[in-house]
């Protein structure tokens, strides 16, 4: 046993020894290119001593003016800034990695070395991150020297700490995805190209974040930290399950491949014919749709919910998050009873509802309408961001059903009640139509091209 | 055996690659895989090195499975691609460190064997110099040196010595010669059919995936282009020599005092042929085998 023990400690020493060489050649190739060192010593050094002038000087304009409030806020939002700007070259070194490696002809001898494709994938993840890490908080270091001299502004403690911990996960889900973009294509030029899938939604996040520093509720970026998390997560995990050493080097060019595309998709639909272990082609052909539906309940279903149990347990993690999001915030504010007299509900109370924006109308098909508008739209989020904004964005209603089953309870209605009433219905439908929109980021996964080798 | 293949196929969507591919290579034996561009040679030996999983069939190398075991069957093989693949900014000696790293070698025995090698290929200045400034044939013997860096016991060559000069092509040349000694098993593609022809055990002839032809340099011969033709050169006019030795052997050319003749067993024939002509008292000046070249038999089987 203890033989054993001593085996399993040696296999998990030599496997972090491998990441570690492969994170030892990349960083010091890395840093022995100059089209990468000089940007990043710009970005770390001279460009957070702008930072600091900059901050000084508007500091003093927005104080002219009886705004300092303008300038409090600045100095934070700067500091996101000063981290953002060095981690965003990770980008660059990770599109590089696997289609760069590939292009100069150095990737089969990789392939061909006993390592396996996690320890692979996690070198290069880790060596294209940390030197632009190293380098954010250089600058965050230095930006905050420069505004400790110049100002003698000190950040409150938790922007310390959340900083650098926001800057670390926006920099794995840059390279993360960036790893996975690089080795899914055939050159650098591809990846760069297909970059704007993790360029755009980091563009939209980093704005939501500028206006969370700007209304200085830094509690809420926590949530984002947690967010990114999930993605970093799900993004190294699928990087791993789609590494593909033949894939890496079969395919020669990125074309899409429709058709191949299609027959993957028509394949999710098909099942085979079952009924009990009889030969559903022998029954009597009045009978043999018994085979289809045997087939789909008792074979197809659940060999689908059992490949599907990550996807499902992640669904339910955050319907109990939202649950619990909701419990809080029904907590900290109370409706008043008279809000939910349910005793009274008629067809006229949702038709008298007022129009809310972009809401529909309180009607069967209106509900229905957004609901599968809201499932088309987590659909698409979800081929952009690998399933998780497909939950973020059905989760967050439910959050908000569990902040009124909370009201209810809290006013003497019985919370299992108001979930029949208010939630089953839309079991029907949407709540399966739901748990398939997690499958979505397999999509990723449907070979755009296939060009033999040699 | 060393590398066992057994009904070995590869295909990519309705592409077949390698078709069915079965052989055997025995330890301290080289076989050459020749074939057209496209022919499977590299996917073939992609499979053997555990890069590319076979769509059918089994491949064992030393003794292990390439499907179920890749990790051990890399650790046992050396590739050498097609391309050097060399990280240019890396110095040579950084370089054969992190190979040999990535291989399990300790710091003493990787740096020892390194420079070995280096010396063995004649440029042992390779060690601190970055691999940037080597030349075409440097780069090439840099890669050889990273494939046989961990002593591996299947030596897989794409193209070993293209890009090289002739000296430097010979060093490599007894360097694979050598490793026969050493109870290797080395698989060579090469297009390079003299080379194939000097260093093989046995070639094997791919075409569409599929072998064709496998045996020795000879057996193809005498398979594929039939019995040696042999070149009889007298002191004399062939007058009359024609007749004497017509029922033993078949004439296929004469000249004015040569004559070229082929027979199904050399060694029998020749020895009766010399003492007909002896005692006839025919003045032989040369007996030799037109050379036959290893092109003409590859030529021969890859246009049908």
């Amino acid at each position: 046993m203890a033989a054993v023990a001593e085996r399993v400690r040696a296999g998990r020493g030599e496997s972090v020894r491998s990441v570690l060489t492969i994170v030892k050649r990349e960083v010091r190739d890395s840093l022995r290119d100059w089209r990468i060192v000089v940007p990043v010593v710009i970005l770390t050094v001279f460009f957070p001593v702008l930072m600091s002038l900059v901050a000084d000087v508007a500091l003093r304009w927005v104080a002219k003016y009886g705004a300092p409030i303008v300038g409090d806020r600045l100095l934070p939002f700067l500091l996101m800034v000063v981290g953002f700007f060095p981690i965003s070259f990770s980008l660059v070194i990770a599109l590089e990695t696997f289609a760069g490696e590939k292009e100069r002809k150095s990737l089969e001898p990789l392939l061909a070395t006993p390592l396996t494709d996690a320890q692979l994938y996690l070198g290069k993840t880790l060596a294209a991150m940390i030197p632009p890490l190293l380098a954010a908080y250089l600058g965050i270091t230095v930006y905050l020297v420069g505004l400790y001299f110049f100002e003698g502004w000190t950040p409150p403690p938790i922007l310390l700490v959340l900083v650098p911990v926001l800057t670390t996960a926006e920099g794995l889900v840059m390279v993360s995805g960036a790893v996975v973009v690089s080795s899914q294509t055939t050159s650098v030029r591809a990846s760069n190209l297909l970059a704007s899938f993790i360029i755009i939604p980091m563009a939209l996040l980093v704005q939501g974040e500028a206006i969370i520093m700007f209304w200085a509720n830094y509690n809420v970026l926590w949530w984002i930290v947690l967010f990114l998390i999930v993605v970093d997560v799900i993004l190294v995990r699928m990087g791993i399950h789609t590494f593909n050493r033949e894939e890496l080097l079969g395919r020669e060019i990125d074309e899409l491949n429709l058709g191949s595309m299609w027959r993957t998709f028509c394949g999710y639909l098909r099942w085979e014919r079952w009924f009990f272990g009889r030969d559903v082609q022998k029954m009597p052909p009045g009978l043999r749709w018994l085979g289809v539906l045997g087939g789909l309940y008792g074979r197809d279903i659940p060999s689908i919910l059992r490949r599907s149990w990550l996807a499902l347990l992640t669904v339910t993690i955050g319907i109990v998050a939202s649950a619990f999001i909701g419990q809080v915030f029904a907590a900290r504010y109370p409706l008043p009873a008279e809000m939910l007299g349910l005793e009274y509900i008629s067809a006229e109370t949702f038709s008298e509802i007022p129009a809310v924006g972009w809401l529909p109308a309180f009607t069967i098909e209106g509900v229905l309408g957004n609901n599968v508008r809201a499932l088309l739209l987590a659909a698409l989020l979800a081929v952009f961001s690998f399933g998780t904004l497909a939950v973020a964005l059905l989760m967050a209603p439910l959050a908000i059903v569990f902040f009124f089953v909370a009201q209810a309870a809290h006013v003497g209605y019985s919370p299992a009640l108001f979930l029949v009433a208010f939630v089953l219905p839309h079991g029907l439908l949407e709540v399966p139509a739901a748990a398939s929109r997690l499958r979505w980021p397999s999509v990723w996964e449907l070979p755009l091209c296939r060009l033999p080798g040699e | 055996m060393m590398i066992e293949l057994t009904g070995l196929t590869k295909q990519f969507d309705d592409f077949v690659a390698v078709d069915q591919v079965t052989l055997s290579v025995a330890p301290g034996e080289i076989l050459a895989l020749l074939g057209p561009n496209g022919a499977g040679k590299t996917t073939t030996v992609r499979m053997l090195a555990a890069i590319l999983r076979p769509t059918a069939g089994q491949a064992f190398v030393a003794g292990y499975s390439v499907t179920e075991y890749p990790r051990e069957v890399r650790r046992r093989i050396g590739l050498l691609t097609e391309h050097p693949g060399l990280y240019l900014r890396m110095k040579g000696e950084e370089y054969l460190e992190f190979f040999g790293r990535l291989m399990g070698l300790d710091d003493g025995e990787r740096e020892r064997r390194a420079r070995e090698l280096l010396a063995r290929f004649g440029m042992p200045e390779a060690w601190d110099r970055r691999m940037g400034t080597y030349s075409k044939g440097m780069r090439q013997k840099m890669a050889l040196v990273r494939a046989m860096l961990h002593d591996p016991s299947v030596l897989l060559l794409d193209e070993p010595t293209s890009a090289m000069d002739p000296h430097s092509a010979k060093l490599v040349r007894d360097a694979v010669l050598g490793l026969r000694h050493h109870r290797r098993a080395i698989v060579i593609c090469t297009h390079n059919l003299a080379e194939a022809e000097a260093l093989a055990d046995r070639i094997a002839i791919i075409r569409h995936g599929q072998i064709i032809a496998l045996g020795t340099a000879e057996e193809l011969k005498m398979h594929l282009l039939g019995p040696p033709l042999m070149e009889l050169r007298l002191a004399h006019p062939t007058d009359g020599v024609v007749k004497l030795v017509s029922g033993l052997v078949k004439i296929e050319a004469q000249g004015e005092n040569w004559l070229r003749y082929s027979t199904p067993d050399t060694h029998e024939t020749n020895p009766l042929l010399l003492q007909k002509l002896a005692s006839r008292g025919v003045g032989v000046l040369t007996l030799s085998e037109v050379p036959r070249s290893l092109e003409d038999v590859y030529l021969r089987v890859v246009e049908g």
